[in-house]
This record gives C-alpha cells, sequence and structure tokens, in this order.
C-alpha cells in the first residue's frame, strides 16, 4: 500500500507511451505502428470534439437504451443479510451485454477516420454479436474471426452475427480459442492496412486500445456513480466486476478509484481452481510477460509459451487481463480474488431465483465474491455488483452442466 | 564493432552480388534434425541463417511459419535449446553469420540480460524481434546494442518518410524490408515496388538493406537481388520441411536435402545477378 499512498491519483493512466506503470505499451510489428498511431491521434482529436460525444450520447440513449438502470437487489440482499447490494444492469443495453459501450464508440471513430472494414475478435460471441450490430447499423462491413472451438460451443452467438450481415471466420491456428482469434485479426489487420479498422472488445491490446476501450466504457461508472448519489445520497462503499480482459471492471472501477473510500474488488475466473492450472486468472495465476500488444500478467510456461485458459464462461476464457488491471492489481488500489466454474453456476441460479433476473455466467462470477463479501458488511454498506451482461446465450451449457433443465 | 553480418555483407558487395539469407524454425520437425539442417545451409548457398525462436502466438506469421514453430514446441524446443542449437552450430562453423528472429515475450521471460549473454557467448551475432517497434527500444534493441548485438529491424509499406528515420535510428546489421503489407508466406511482392522502396530506405540509410516476405522461387530471388542487398527466404523453406515429413510429422530420409536443394535453387538465382 505504500505505492498507493504517493500517487496522487490512480486516473491519469497511462502516460504518453502507453503505459500504466510497467504495463500496457505497444508491442507490435511495424506494419502496425503507424496504424496505431494514426488510431491515436484520431481518438485524441474525437475526444476533443463536442460533436462526437454528442453522437454517442445520442446513440447511448436512443439505440442502447442508456443510462441502464441500477437496481437494489432487495431479496438478495435480504438473502445473503449484510451489505445493501446493487446491481449496474448492463445486461439491459441492446444486444444484453456492455459490449455495445466500447464498439459503438469505436465505430463511430472508424466512420471518423474514413475507414469502411471492420474488424473483430470475439470469444463467447458478445463482442462480435455487438460488432455486427453496429455494422448493420452504419452500413459498414464486418469481419468476426472466432476460435473455430468456440464457433462450435457458441452456435446462436454465430447465427446471430450471421443474421446481422457479418462474416464468421473460423480460427484453426493454435488452441482455436479467443487468444488464437486475436492473433487472426491482427494478421488481418496488417494484410489489410488502408481500409480496415479492428474493433479490439476489451481493454487490452497495444495503445491506446486499453485507454480508448476503458473510456468508453466508463459511462457505466459514470452513471452508477451519479444514480448512487441520487438514491443513497452518497457514494458506494464496495464495487464488484468480473474480469476476463477486464473492459466491464475498469468501466465501472474508473471513475471511483481516486475515492479512497470505495472498496474495490475484480473477479476472475478460478475455472477448477487457481491450484488445479485449469483456469483463467491472470493476476492470481499468472506473472507479467507481453502478449497481443502489451505488457501484462499472463498464463504462461516456464519458457514464455503462451497457457491456454479455462473457464466455464467463455467471455473470460482469455490467458491475459487489461494492463490497467495489471498496475492496479500491483499499486493495490483493487483486490483481484477468483471464482470458480461451480461457484459461478450456484450464483448463476441464485439471482436467477431470487431477482427473476439470469445472468450472464460471466458476472455470475463477480455475483459468487460478491454474496460472500456482503455477508461480511453491515447493513449500511453500500455495494454495487456490475450485471455486465444477460443468461440467455448460456443456458444451454449451463442446462448441460446441471443436468438438464427439468 | 564489426559483426559477422558486416562482415559478410562488406565481403558480397565486393564479390559483387547479394546475400541469400535463409529462415528455418529452431527444433522444426525436431531439435536434431534442425540443427542437421543449419549445418547442411552455408554449402547449399546460404549466407546468413536466420532462426526462429518458436512462439505459441506469433502474430506477424501466416500459416506455415505458425505450424513450424507449434511443431517445434510440440517437440519440445525452448528458448535455451535454441541457443544452445546455434552453440552446435558455431563447432564448425565460425563465420555464417546467425540472427534469431521471433516475438518478445519468450525473451523476456528468459531475462534480457542473461539471454543477451547467453545468446552471445553462443556465437548469435543479431537479432530480429517482430513486436519490439522502436516505441520500446529501451526494452531490448538498447540492451542488445550494448551487448554487441546487431538489432536488425523490420520496414514496411506502411514506414513512411516521416517514420523511417525514427526506424532505422538504433538498426545495425541490416535492415529487413518486409516487402508486403501481410503476414509471413503469403503473397508475391510486386518487384518494381521493391526496388523502388529499397531506394527510398537506402536513401536514409548505409547499411545494407534485405527484402523478404513471398519469396518462393529462384526467379523471385532473382528479381529482388537485382535491387536489393539480400534476398531473405523462409516460408517457402519451411514448407519444404513439412512437405518432407512423415505421416506421424516425423523427418525422414528426405528431409534435410528437401531444404538444401530448394536454398540451391534459390542461391543461384540470387548468385545469377552480377552488381
Amino acid at each position: 500500500m505504500t505505492i498507493q499512498q504517493t500517487l496522487n491519483s490512480f486516473r491519469t493512466g497511462p502516460d504518453e507511451t502507453g503505459h500504466f506503470g510497467n504495463f500496457g505499451g505497444r508491442f507490435v510489428a511495424e506494419t502496425l505502428m503507424p496504424l496505431i498511431l494514426d488510431l491515436e491521434k484520431a481518438y485524441t482529436e474525437a475526444k476533443a470534439d463536442p460533436a462526437f460525444h454528442a453522437e454517442l450520447t445520442s446513440f447511448h440513449t436512443h439505440y442502447v437504451g442508456r443510462p441502464s438502470p441500477l437496481y437494489f437487489a432487495e431479496r438478495l440482499t435480504e438473502h445473503v443479510g449484510g451489505a445493501k447490494i446493487y446491481l449496474k444492469r448492463d445486461e439491459l443495453n441492446h444486444t444484453g451485454a456492455h459490449k455495445i459501450n466500447n464498439v459503438l464508440g469505436q465505430i463511430l471513430l472508424a466512420r471518423r477516420m474514413g475507414k469502411t472494414r471492420i474488424i473483430a475478435e470475439t470469444g463467447a460471441g458478445q463482442h462480435g454479436v455487438a460488432t455486427a450490430t453496429a455494422c448493420a447499423r452504419f452500413g459498414l462491413k464486418c469481419v468476426v474471426y472466432m476460435g473455430a472451438v468456440d464457433v462450435e460451443r457458441q452456435k446462436p452467438n454465430v447465427f446471430r452475427m450471421r443474421m446481422l450481415g457479418a462474416e464468421i471466420v473460423p480460427v484453426v491456428s493454435g488452441s482455436k480459442t479467443l487468444k488464437d482469434a486475436m492473433n487472426e485479426a491482427l494478421r488481418d489487420w496488417v494484410s489489410n492496412v488502408e481500409d480496415t479498422f479492428y474493433c479490439i472488445g476489451t481493454s487490452a491490446g497495444p495503445h491506446p486500445y486499453p485507454m480508448m476501450v476503458r473510456d468508453f466504457q466508463s459511462i457505466i461508472g459514470k452513471e452508477a456513480r451519479e444514480q448512487m448519489l441520487e438514491r443513497e445520497g452518497r457514494l458506494p462503499d464496495s464495487l464488484v466486476a468480473c474480469i476476463g480482459g477486464g473492459s466491464n471492471a475498469i468501466g465501472l472501477f474508473h471513475p471511483f478509484l481516486d475515492d479512497a473510500s470505495v472498496a474495490i474488488y475484480g473477479v476472475e475466473a478460478a475455472g477448477h481452481g487457481v491450484a488445479s492450472g485449469a483456469h483463467a486468472a491472470s493476476l492470481n495465476g499468472g506473472r507479467p510477460g507481453v502478449l497481443h500488444g502489451n505488457r501484462t500478467y499472463l498464463l504462461m510456461d516456464a519458457d514464455g509459451q503462451i497457457a491456454e485458459a479455462h473457464s466455464i464462461s467463455a467471455g473470460l476464457d482469455y490467458p491475459g487481463i487489461g494492463p490497467e488491471h495489471a498496475w492496479l492489481h500491483d499499486t493495490g488500489r483493487v483486490t483481484y480474488l477468483s471464482t470458480t466454474d461451480s461457484e459461478a453456476l450456484e450464483a448463476f441460479q441464485l439471482l436467477s431465483k431470487l431477482e427473476g433476473i439470469i445472468p450472464a455466467l460471466e458476472p455470475a462470477h463477480a455475483i459468487a465474491r460478491a454474496v460472500e463479501i456482503a455477508a461480511t458488511k453491515p447493513k449500511d454498506h453500500l455495494m454495487i455488483v456490475n450485471l455486465c451482461g444477460r443468461g440467455d446465450k448460456d443456458i444451454f451449457s449451463v442446462a448441460e452442466h446441471l443436468g438438464g433443465m427439468e | 564493432m564489426t559483426t559477422r553480418i558486416d562482415t559478410r555483407f562488406a565481403t558480397l558487395k565486393a564479390e559483387g552480388r547479394a546475400a541469400l539469407v535463409t529462415f528455418v524454425m529452431a527444433g522444426d520437425p525436431d531439435h536434431a534434425t534442425s540443427l542437421d539442417i543449419i549445418k547442411a545451409l552455408p554449402k547449399a548457398g546460404a549466407d546468413l541463417i536466420e532462426i526462429g525462436m518458436p512462439f505459441t502466438d506469433p502474430m506477424a506469421d501466416g500459416p506455415a511459419i505458425q505450424a513450424a514453430g507449434l511443431r517445434a514446441l510440440a517437440n519440445g524446443e525452448t528458448l535455451h535449446s535454441t541457443i544452445d542449437l546455434v552453440r552446435a552450430f558455431r563447432a564448425s562453423n565460425a563465420e555464417t553469420p546467425i540472427i534469431l528472429m521471433g516475438y518478445f515475450n519468450p525473451i523476456y521471460i528468459y531475462g534480457v540480460e542473461s539471454f543477451l549473454k547467453d545468446a552471445k557467448d553462443a556465437g548469435i551475432d543479431g537479432l530480429i524481434v517482430v513486436d519490439c517497434p522502436p516505441e520500446e527500444d529501451d526494452e531490448l534493441c538498447k540492451p542488445a546494442l550494448k551487448a554487441g548485438l546487431n538489432f536488425i529491424r523490420l520496414a514496411t509499406p506502411t514506414t513512411d518518410e516521416k517514420r523511417l528515420p525514427k526506424v532505422l535510428s538504433n538498426t545495425s546489421g541490416f535492415v529487413y524490408y518486409v516487402s508486403i503489407t501481410g503476414i509471413t508466406g503469403s503473397a508475391t511482392p510486386d518487384f518494381s515496388k521493391v526496388a523502388t522502396a529499397v531506394a527510398r530506405i537506402k536513401a536514409h540509410t548505409h547499411l545494407p538493406v534485405a527484402v523478404g516476405f513471398g519469396v518462393k522461387t529462384a526467379a523471385d530471388a532473382s528479381a529482388i537481388a537485382k535491387g536489393a542487398d539480400g534476398v531473405v527466404v523462409g516460408s517457402a523453406l519451411v514448407e519444404a520441411v513439412r512437405k518432407s515429413l512423415d505421416a506421424d510429422g516425423k523427418s525422414t530420409a528426405k528431409t534435410i536435402g528437401a531444404v538444401t536443394t530448394l536454398v540451391s535453387e534459390i542461391a543461384a538465382g540470387v548468385r545469377a545477378v552480377k552488381k
């Protein structure tokens, strides 16, 4: 905690070279370097342009359905018997998750830059669906890279993306999952530098992506802050969000990072348990390395070869994490916990039965730890859990794990 | 400081021809066979040798080199054993420059300082690390130069006039011009554009310029040798290795010959061009 005391603010990162402390950076091939420098310039200009923000806000209001409600989960709170639990309901957004917040920002930016072809990577398919949706809305060509393994296990989302007019490219290289989809999207970008915009789905990748995605997702935290002040007349005491790459979490956390009274918890996917080796908990079970353009915590072997992640949730199944989380972990500002597959399945059922809200498996990881933390807190403790996605996409795989729908 | 790379390019310039730079993957299809391949390369006509350091996530490589890396990893190749490979090669060859090419993470995990020391001791002359652009020079480039290794940078069609000086600033040994915007092994470059691009780079540097990406035949090599100081061939050699393997992916009696035959053909293409 000594580092924390010497910092004036946790909200000023990254520095001009794209680093959050020692993390982040721009570890990309030379072909891409001019492209990410262009992107940084275009984003800096857009960020300072009120017309850009006005357009984005208009789409948030009329297309996405923002602000998303801050909902007091009364029965869950009664059940736990501790802190007062609020849910930030980004699962009510158009397309069913927080992903659309970031995609709309990036697609509006791509249009400003005159790009006509959008590429994206996707794991569970939520970012792919959001990207395909925005591309349909703006008449842009959309190509989504998806690991062949994920194409098989996320069929409804594959169908959705095709309905929206996107081309799905199943990736058969490497481990055929999200990290390989990202490799393949980068290869596409290297090959199509003129007309193509790479819409990254999480707060990772080379600078400026981690910063840009965080900024677009920070609408979650900004709204939550105002809503809590309005409802309770004060800031929350704690925040809880799940982490794969970490975009929903950084979106909720960032506006609160300098409020020392707010305890912040990120929840990684522990799969079969961090000790088992079959997990996706980069901070709790990995170490710093360099992949996909940035230095961050990664799962890897002793030779620096990237390991496969495991999680019941395809959206958390990534062997890295956004660089800002790596820095918030090392500085101690955010506490990173983890939830196993079976704990997430229990939380999935708990929230469904008590609140009539079927969460995605990703935020079910956050719910599992939130319930545990809330139980140790007094009744006037205010907690916000980010409900970043709805569970429709997961019902079949959950049914399989629970042994049927009866 | 003069390295084996500097000496080799100077000698070939005096001879009036371009250099043939050959790329093979360390440990592909297995450690012992890849050592035999590398040992056979100079006699087949390779002037410089690039050795790929296998990595699980080679984001700038096409299917051929991706697959070669995975074959090597499946057979237990590591960065330590790749350095051993060069040490073993050096026991019988003191002249041919050796360049390791790959991605930063295995080096970062090895530890930059120990890696540079071990690489230098083993007789490695230069490094090409795809995901270390000038913006990250403090990470590896500057320490490598300090350790007496060449740091060879990639320049691409997207590297414009404004950016070239930055790319060339801490480059040594030679400049590797990537002739297409794309991944390794993908398309055949437009040779007329290559010569113009090489001239553009040479206006900014005295370093030799080698051109790669997309070279498959002796004719490709001749076309590039006309305008460049070196011709790099990689994916085609790696494919020759793959095609020589048996159904279980093991090397056969044909493996080494498959590579050396192709290298000899391409070397003839390079040497046919007098400068």
